[in-house]
């Protein structure tokens, strides 16, 4: 009975603050919506009894994605001050799209059968958590450190690299090139002609 | 609170997220919104592991949550590209690809 008065309140809040997150005008702002909506993640995995779980989101999230996320809008933009204008398009079309897949979605949960059991006795314990991760899944474990580190990698590669659009040929290099200056070729003028 | 509350509300929080997804210009914003979606994604199997046993929900769960950090990252790294290459993120000016 308790867990359901807190699973309620904690739903309207997650509800309520990932709204927020995609209808804040204000960038910095939506990050901290953003980071309040992962708190009552946290919550709610605490009330599903997933402790472990809860700390890592607190610890991850709240604490590592939400401050990158704070930083990279704090570096790429131009204006001075804490405003950083979120700009949106077609909102009403989005609205349809996304309400009718909310719709398709409640609709799969009313109709499977067997969903409404309540919270099983035994949750599974932080122990079995690492029993399983450390002992069935260590191949998994280690393949997911190596992702990491590849990305991280990745990530220093393709922030660093001032000019990896100009090396790669896509975009015009920073500073653009002025319109009058053609790219010098190695054909001599007349041998177009002679081929 | 039974499984189907939990999983209308993860329902719920992924559709907010698309729409998201559908309506921010930045780049930035598209990706706190692809974090919203991951995160309901996080919520069923945590809600599957705890209503149906069995701890394999959980070791899901965890390695999705270090597959989004990673997806962050590198995410945050195109976005500073792309700042870099058209002084904004607003990523409808990035459409060299369409020419």
């Amino acid at each position: 009975m308790m867990k359901s008065i807190a699973f309620g309140a904690i739903a309207a809040v997650m509800l309520a603050t990932g709204l927020m997150v995609v209808s804040s005008k204000n960038l910095v702002r939506a990050a901290l919506w953003l980071g309040a909506m992962l708190l009552g993640t946290a919550v709610l995995y605490a009330i599903m009894d997933a402790s472990f779980l809860a700390s890592v989101q607190v610890l991850l999230y709240v604490g590592g994605v939400i401050t990158l996320m704070i930083f990279g809008v704090m570096i790429t933009r131009k204006h001075e001050g804490l405003e950083v204008p979120a700009e949106t398009m077609r909102p009403s079309r989005a609205m349809a799209v996304s309400a009718l897949l909310f719709l398709a979605l409640a609709a799969a949960v009313d109709k499977t059968e067997g969903l409404e059991q309540e919270l099983l006795p035994a949750p599974p314990t932080t122990a079995d958590l690492g029993r399983a991760f450390l002992v069935e899944h260590v191949l998994a474990f280690e393949v997911l450190s190596v992702l990491l580190l590849g990305t991280i990698v990745g990530a220093i590669v393709l922030a660093r690299r001032r000019d990896l659009g100009a090396a790669v040929g896509l975009f015009p290099a920073t500073p653009p090139m002025p319109t009058g200056s053609v790219a010098p070729t190695d054909e001599e003028p007349g041998s177009k002609v002679a081929a | 609170m039974t499984l189907s509350h939990v999983l209308m509300l993860a329902s719920a929080l992924f559709c907010v997220g698309v729409y998201g997804l559908l309506t921010r210009r930045q780049a930035i914003a598209i990706l706190l919104s692809v974090e919203l979606m991951a995160n309901a994604a996080n919520l069923v199997f945590i809600a599957m592991s705890r209503f149906r046993g069995g701890v394999t929900g959980q070791v899901f769960a965890l390695f999705s949550l270090a597959i989004t950090v990673a997806e962050v990252a590198v995410g945050l790294a195109l976005v500073i590209l792309l700042y870099r290459s058209h002084a904004d993120t607003r990523v409808d000016l990035a459409s060299e690809l369409k020419q």
